[in-house]
């Protein structure tokens, strides 16, 4: 029946559309007039549609700034986020300046010089002078900002990691496990081909390495202190996204990939600051299959001594795998 | 030159053409039908995100076994539409339908030659094409469904069945399409440059090319370059899926069984691909924005301001845009300073894009404009041209994109700076055109309305996608419903879905006006916009040879608009120059 209505619907558009068509024409053939060509009348139309609809966008724009920025991430949770928060906001205000000059202009100079019978447009093909001007300044500007972006970016992927607390982060479909090195802070060996029944992640018990290690499904993080979380993937491409410690890093199938931060507020703090609901959380960002919309792993940061409790509380690979 | 008098049967003249005019025309109604489906894809994914799990009228266009029994769309039947989407907009339509159609329509026309260099691999390559759509097409309607894993297909996902179902037969279907793609914009594309290398007309130097022949031959060598990269790429891909190779697998554990690969890297895929992935964004917008200058100078009266920094942008673009793959994959875990290099480059092109931006706006100034349906889409273009190309500024700098990598702020740029700014220029084109391809008007009228509703659409469905990115949103997620922190989020969704929706009905006054126009449009002059380039000297009616005498001769460039001295505010370029007239 709905398909019956929608073609209906379809079938009565098409025929208002023709009347419509029709009308116009039957008009100019009385007029003695070309239904097609642009009249003054036309330019100052759509001159003026230029001024409100053109408006319209930009006070769209600034409505979605406005009402919407309570949605937006809140400011970042660790060291290296803070420096790429500054680096977006100097960009960010760069291109709203450039958004707020450009797009005005074009849609005042699509009023301004509408076209009317017996103007004559003025023959302006180059001008050495400006042309150099709006190469050079875009250039120095753009020089400025990438300076500035590559030292935020050689920052953010070369700290200190001396101290790190080394983490493994592994990803399969559709779910995320992880491994701490445990006291030696070094993770066992592992391969993909000593996965087999509660060993998960293939991790080799004859490495002395491993009998520390500790795998968990909720990562829990000191406030402060550096950690380095190693990625794995079992099955295709996922990617690991933290948002708001502004950490993302793919996990590749026969690729071992890294990326090392300083959480600086507790997941409490956060609480406070954003809503009873808050928890940091950790989301597959790169297509991985049917539930890559559901992949997810919790992370708490907390205080030092409420995670060396947390910590001391699990149990190690030695407890849980029965050596071979 | 005889050939061009022989006797055309209904065969020859509307299906295996030789006339570069018909077989654009082939390129422009096969990338519309096209752009049907794509848009029908997004439309039925955006009703979806906007109503996650729950059923809708527009799932009946789908195969049955895509629903389940609640009438929900199934989660890998959503990403399965998602990569369908993405592959016919960006090869289909913003590829074949955008340079296809216009490179065969205008390029003969504007150099003043009777045809292509080769007529006969020029009809070539649109079969190549055409085989490649029916394959395409095909995909959806086997078991398991088309490729599911994004249009980027990267493996692992692509090459194991069992990862997702669409890696079955869909995916083999789709590598053999996009094989028999690549060979047809290949033959397409030689023919291209040759043509305009060698078949000038008499005066036609190449500081007298119009800026839409500049764009279609930069864009050309563009692809001929990169696309047989993107061949080999999936060449590979298929040895891995059918042969038991490793190019790209390695230590991979799926449904419990360890597979015997070892040895390849997903990431040797990405920079294949992307090494034809990102020249295709140009592949993509060069014709488009050449078309818009061109169209812009015509309708302003006035000459396209900075023609040689015009073509100096384009080239320094087209060369930029081969060192700057790397920006796809600055989370992929390459070295840090391969991105730092790679962030260079990128923010560099912001040059070039700037300066065109500012030309298109000197243009402008103290024009006389006149408003046709053409002229408000290139001034659209312009618009989105400026609104994302800002958010690439963002996007490019390494140290940026780690946040906003792959969640919808991405989706939002490259939808207003590559798919708005290129739908937007083909439009401006084919209402330009379409008095010379098909010797009638369209309607202005139905045209004014397109453009507004289009406008204001297009920027409600893509502008708010930022946002969804700022608050962390990941691209291709089913439904956003699985995270608390997205629970504000559902209103922006169906916002966005509203107006797409819109949007989608807003394109059926086109392909109306457009079918209208056809076969009751009122008849075209011979030169409806007082236009200076060839294309405007030919007969309104179609002949083989476009030419019913001799060629042509060219004695100015194409951008003579409201020349003082002169008495009309047009010349065109066959108009010889007077006396005591400086060539601009």
């Amino acid at each position: 029946m709905t398909n019956i209505l929608i073609a209906l619907v379809v079938l009565l558009t098409i025929a208002a559309l023709v009347q419509l068509v029709r009308v116009n024409e039957l008009l100019s053939e009385i007029t003695n007039t070309d239904t097609n060509a642009v009249t003054d009348e036309d330019n100052n139309t759509n001159g003026i549609l230029f001024i409100i609809i053109g408006s319209g966008f930009l006070a769209f724009v600034v409505w979605q700034m406005v009402t919407w920025d309570h949605l937006l991430l809140p400011p970042a949770s660790s060291l290296h986020g803070a420096e790429i928060d500054s680096l977006m906001k100097v960009s960010m205000t760069l291109i709203l300046v450039v958004f707020f000059a450009l797009t005005p202009m074009l849609f005042f100079f699509a009023y301004k010089y509408r076209g009317k019978k017996g103007n004559t447009a003025y023959f302006f093909a180059h001008n050495n002078k400006l042309e150099v001007a709006w190469t050079v300044i875009p250039t120095i500007i753009l020089t400025t900002l990438i300076i500035y972006g590559l030292k935020t970016w050689d920052r953010a992927m070369n700290p200190d990691i001396s101290e790190s607390t080394v983490i493994e982060v592994y990803s399969k479909q559709f779910d995320w496990t992880a491994r701490y090195s445990g006291l030696d802070n070094t993770l066992g060996e592992s391969s993909f081909l000593l996965v087999e029944g509660k060993n998960v992640l293939g991790v080799d018990m004859l490495d002395e390495n491993s009998t520390d290690d500790i795998v968990v499904r909720e990562v829990h993080l000191p406030v402060n202190k550096s950690v380095l979380l190693k990625f794995r993937s079992r099955d295709v491409i996922h990617s690991a996204f933290l948002p708001h410690f502004r950490v993302q890093m793919n996990c590749v199938p026969g690729l071992s990939t890294q990326f090392a931060f300083t959480p600086t507020k507790t997941t409490a703090q956060m609480k406070e600051s954003e809503g009873e609901d808050f928890e940091y959380v950790l989301l597959c960002n790169k297509i991985c299959g049917s539930a890559h919309f559901n992949m997810q792993m919790k992370f708490i940061v907390e205080s030092e001594e409420d995670y060396n409790k947390w910590i001391s509380s699990q149990k190690t690979l030695k407890n849980t795998l029965t050596l071979k | 030159m005889s050939d061009h008098h022989h006797k055309e049967t209904f065969i020859t003249k509307y299906i295996f053409s030789t006339d570069h005019k018909m077989i654009g025309k082939q390129f422009l109604i096969t990338g519309m039908f096209m752009a049907l489906v794509g848009m029908l894809m997004s439309a039925i994914f955006r009703v979806q995100l906007a109503n996650p799990g729950e059923a809708s009228v527009l799932y009946n266009l789908l195969p049955g076994a895509w629903v389940n029994a609640e009438g929900a769309l199934n989660p890998d039947k959503y990403l399965a539409l998602v990569t369908m989407h993405g592959t016919i907009l960006v090869f289909w339509v913003l590829t074949a339908g955008l340079s296809g159609t216009f490179a065969n329509f205008l390029i003969p026309l504007q150099i003043g030659a009777r045809d292509m260099a080769s007529g006969f691999i020029n009809m070539l390559s649109y079969w190549f094409f055409f085989i490649a759509t029916v394959v395409l097409l095909s995909s959806i309607y086997v078991e398991g469904g088309p490729a599911s894993g994004g249009w980027t297909i990267y493996p692992p996902l692509s090459a194991l069945p069992q990862a997702i179902p669409g890696s079955g037969t869909g995916m083999t279907l789709w590598l053999y399409s996009i094989t028999l793609f690549v060979v047809g914009s290949l033959l397409g594309g030689l023919n291209y440059i040759v043509t305009i290398l060698n078949l000038r007309t008499k005066g036609m130097s190449m500081q007298r090319l119009p800026l839409t022949v500049w764009g279609l031959l930069v864009t050309a060598i563009l692809g001929v370059l990169s696309f047989p990269v993107l061949l080999s790429c999936g060449l590979l891909l298929l040895f891995d899926r059918s042969f038991g190779t490793s190019f790209y697998l390695s230590d991979i554990i799926i449904n419990g069984e360890a597979l015997h690969n070892s040895g390849g890297s997903p990431i040797l895929f990405e920079h294949l691909f992307w090494f034809l992935g990102h020249p295709e964004v140009y592949i993509i917008l060069l014709p488009a924005l050449s078309i818009v200058s061109e169209v812009i100078a015509v309708n302003s009266r006035k000459p396209i301001f900075g023609y040689k920094a015009m073509v100096g942008a384009i080239l320094l673009i087209a060369f930029l845009s081969f060192i700057v793959w790397g920006h796809h994959m600055f989370m992929t875990g390459m070295n840090p300073f391969l991105g730092s290099v790679f962030t260079f480059t990128t923010l560099l092109i912001a040059i070039p894009s700037a300066v065109k931006v500012f030309n298109w706006l000197a243009t402008l100034w103290r024009a006389n404009i006149r408003f046709t349906p053409a002229m408000l889409f290139a001034i659209g273009t312009v618009s989105s041209f400026i609104t994302g190309g800002l958010t690439g500024l963002i996007l490019g700098d390494s140290a940026l994109d780690i946040n906003v990598h792959d969640t919808y702020f991405v989706v939002g740029h490259f939808h207003i700076v590559m798919g708005l700014t290129a739908i937007y220029g083909m439009y401006a084109g084919v209402y330009h055109w379409f008095p010379k391809m098909y010797g009638k008007m369209m309607n202005k009228s139905l045209g004014y309305l397109h453009f507004w509703g289009t406008f204001i659409c297009a920027y409600g469905v893509f502008f708010p996608m930022h946002f969804l990115g700022l608050a962390g949103l990941p691209r291709r997620y089913y439904t956003n419903s699985s995270f608390p922190m997205f629970d504000g989020l559902a209103d922006i969704n169906e916002i966005i879905t509203f107006f797409a929706l819109a949007g989608a009905i807003v394109q059926a006054i086109f392909i109306f006006n457009f079918a209208y126009s056809i076969f009751k449009g009122t008849k075209a002059s011979k030169n409806p916009w007082n236009a200076n380039t060839l294309e405007w000297t030919t007969p309104v009616e179609r002949i083989h040879g476009n030419w019913p005498g001799e060629l042509p001769v060219v004695t100015r460039w194409a951008y003579d608009y409201s020349k003082p001295g002169l008495e009309k505010d047009f010349a065109m370029q066959t108009e010889p120059l007077h006396e005591g007239e400086q060539e601009h």
